[in-house]
């Protein structure tokens, strides 16, 4: 009886380490056949959109490669490049030291590349007679230190002060360059999306928020920072005092000629400036 | 007569008379190792959902330890400064249960009258064939995606209250109270309304039997009897307005503060529900931000857990009060 046990185990032994090179084998000749390389990229909501227009393009070109975007923010695409779970990870700020050194920490070597430029603009609702605003003054209407728009010249209206959250590049780039790292009031309302922070905007006339150029439009109004209308133009030259570059980081540079290589570096070519220009950020080049 | 004869013709016709009393032994073991082997698969089956509400409550409880045994607790619930990613971070989650107690309270307040009242015309002054329409029409109620009230929040109510109340911000306490308690309604609505049904027809009779009126009989009897069955309706509906996200997420404008003054409802808050439904997502896995969220979570499932094993009490009661008046 047990000669036989024997037997039988020894036997499935054998069958299972035969199974593991053909099952690896067989795993790989599909994968080599289909040649549909996936591209997975994740992190901020102000380059997502931009990274979503780039795959439109990108899915007319490429037909073997099939890409998600994944629009939740600088912090968490940082951690998912960092976790090995995007190849490409979009940040509207850079990475932080501490990012770095847990990057280094798991073997990834993040790679920036500046894909464009992005202000991050004051909005206003379109009836607010306050045209224009030093970083002073913004900075205390989030403090909490001005509460009416009768103090800034407007009319007597409570300022409802909006402010995305705080795990957001949006928000990060307002906190450094804005706010001097100084903490908000606590009466600040925070909204997960540029889009949301726009509607809220629109509908709430004594609202205030801050979203990225590409998307300020008719329905809100943006205001002059320290005397600078945010345009493509002084954005791109470094006059208006909120522009920040925009970043797809990658773990290592990309293998030349690879899916990575040629999307990380299409905002250089000619369609992927139009691209940039027709969501409302500013492409590289205007400098 | 035909009828009985042929009856017994038939049964007389279906029993088998060649198949032996007895099984065999081989027939007797299969039956018996099938009937075993589906008790187990449905035990394991049964258990899987019990294993899944113990798997949750660990899994979060582990995910919450590290920020728990760090010192922090004091400050999680003491402190009102919630500063996540600041350098260093503070994490004070009393504005967020502050915020929850608002929210839950709020819908409570307009819930519960509404809901009772409605409870109270459906069960005993409502025609029985009106009764009949309306109530499938208020259960839908709890079948809309919150996702969708949210949106109804968020793009009618709010404007709405700016424009005619005249607040400077729509996503407040009170709209996120009004929603939820839109959707705590149905529950509210047709469990009080299962209890005052139940509280049986001899009690009407009986009271009108020494001459109370509709509303004597309503309000001093039946109401009473009923009254385990109206409290678990009112913390399930409690239930319903603390644990919803997506409304309060969207509704409520996410400000880090306790009103003040206190009673200021008008004033945007926060939720524990929606602190964590907006930051998870963010989070460095393994952060202290990201433990003190965990921490956050069990708090409210250790909530939850608390209300919900009340409500059973009071269900239980109540049933077994029917059981006793039957």
């Amino acid at each position: 009886m047990k000669k036989q046990w024997q037997k039988v185990v020894r036997l499935a032994l054998v069958a299972s380490l035969c199974m593991v090179p053909c099952g690896a084998g067989a795993d790989e000749k599909p994968a080599a056949k289909e040649k549909k390389t996936r591209l997975q990229i994740e992190g901020s909501t102000t380059v997502g959109p931009i990274a979503k227009a780039f795959v439109a393009v990108f899915a007319r070109k490429y037909k073997d490669v099939s890409i998600t975007v994944k629009e939740t923010g600088s912090g968490s695409g940082a951690a998912a490049l960092i976790d090995g779970r995007c190849h490409i990870a979009t940040m509207s700020r850079f990475m932080k030291p501490k990012e770095f050194k847990k990057a280094v920490e798991n073997g990834v070597m993040p790679v920036a590349h500046v894909v464009a430029m992005d202000g991050v603009c004051v909005i206003v609702h379109p009836s607010n007679p306050v045209k224009a605003l030093s970083i002073e003054q913004v900075r205390k209407i989030y403090k909490g230190e001005i509460t009416n728009w009768k103090q800034l010249g407007g009319v007597d209206r409570k300022i409802v002060a909006i402010s995305r959250d705080t795990s957001s590049g949006t928000y990060e780039t307002f906190h450094k360059l804005l706010m001097k790292k100084q903490k908000m009031a606590k009466s600040v309302e925070y909204i997960a999306h540029n889009e949301q922070g726009r509607n809220r905007v629109k509908t709430t006339t004594g609202a205030i928020s801050y979203v990225g150029l590409g998307f300020v439009d008719k329905s809100v109004k943006a205001l002059k920072i320290g005397g600078v209308m945010p345009t493509r133009k002084t954005i791109a030259s470094g006059k208006y005092p909120v522009s920040r570059p925009l970043f797809m980081f990658t773990n290592g540079y990309p293998k030349l000629g690879s899916t990575v290589h040629a999307f990380v570096t299409f905002h250089l070519t000619e369609r992927g400036q139009e691209v940039i220009e027709a969501k409302g950020f500013v492409p590289l080049t205007n400098y | 007569m035909p009828n009985i004869a042929r009856q017994t013709g038939d049964v007389s016709a279906a029993v088998d008379f060649d198949r032996p009393l007895l099984l065999t032994p081989g027939e007797d073991l299969a039956g018996y190792l099938t009937a075993a082997a589906g008790k187990t698969l449905l035990l394991l089956i049964t258990c899987a959902s019990v294993l899944a509400v113990i798997l949750i409550f660990v899994f979060i409880a582990r995910e919450a330890w590290p920020f728990l045994v760090g010192g922090n607790v004091g400050k999680l619930l003491g402190s009102t400064e919630w500063f996540p990613t600041a350098e260093p971070a503070e994490f004070g989650a009393l504005a967020m249960l502050a915020g929850s107690l608002y929210i839950t309270a709020g819908a409570l307040i307009i819930a519960v009258p509404i809901g009772l009242s409605a409870a109270v015309f459906l069960s005993d002054i409502v025609p029985f064939r009106l009764r009949q329409i309306i109530k499938p029409i208020i259960e839908l109620l709890a079948a809309i995606p919150s996702v969708a009230y949210g949106f109804f929040a968020v793009l009618v109510l709010s404007p709405w209250m700016q424009k005619n109340l005249g607040l400077p911000s729509g996503t407040n306490a009170l709209n996120c109270s009004l929603i939820l308690a839109i959707m705590a309604i149905p529950t509210i609505i047709s469990i009080a309304e299962d209890a005052l049904t139940s509280a049986g027809r001899e009690l009407r009779e009986g009271s009108y039997a020494i001459g109370a009126t509709r509303a004597e009989t309503l309000i001093k009897v039946v109401i009473p009897a009923a009254h385990s069955g109206i409290i678990a309706a009112v913390i399930l509906g409690m239930m319903r307005a603390i644990g919803e996200t997506m409304v309060v997420l969207m509704a409520s404008g996410n400000a880090t503060q306790v009103p003040s003054p206190w009673w200021n409802i008008t004033q945007s808050v926060r939720t524990m529900t929606a602190i964590i439904a907006g930051d998870m997502g963010e989070t460095v896995k393994g952060s202290e931000h990201y433990h003190c969220l965990f921490a956050i979570g069990f708090l409210l499932l250790v909530f939850t857990f608390m209300l919900n094993l009340v409500g059973e009490y009071f269900l239980a009661r109540a049933r077994r009060a029917r059981g006793g008046a039957e």
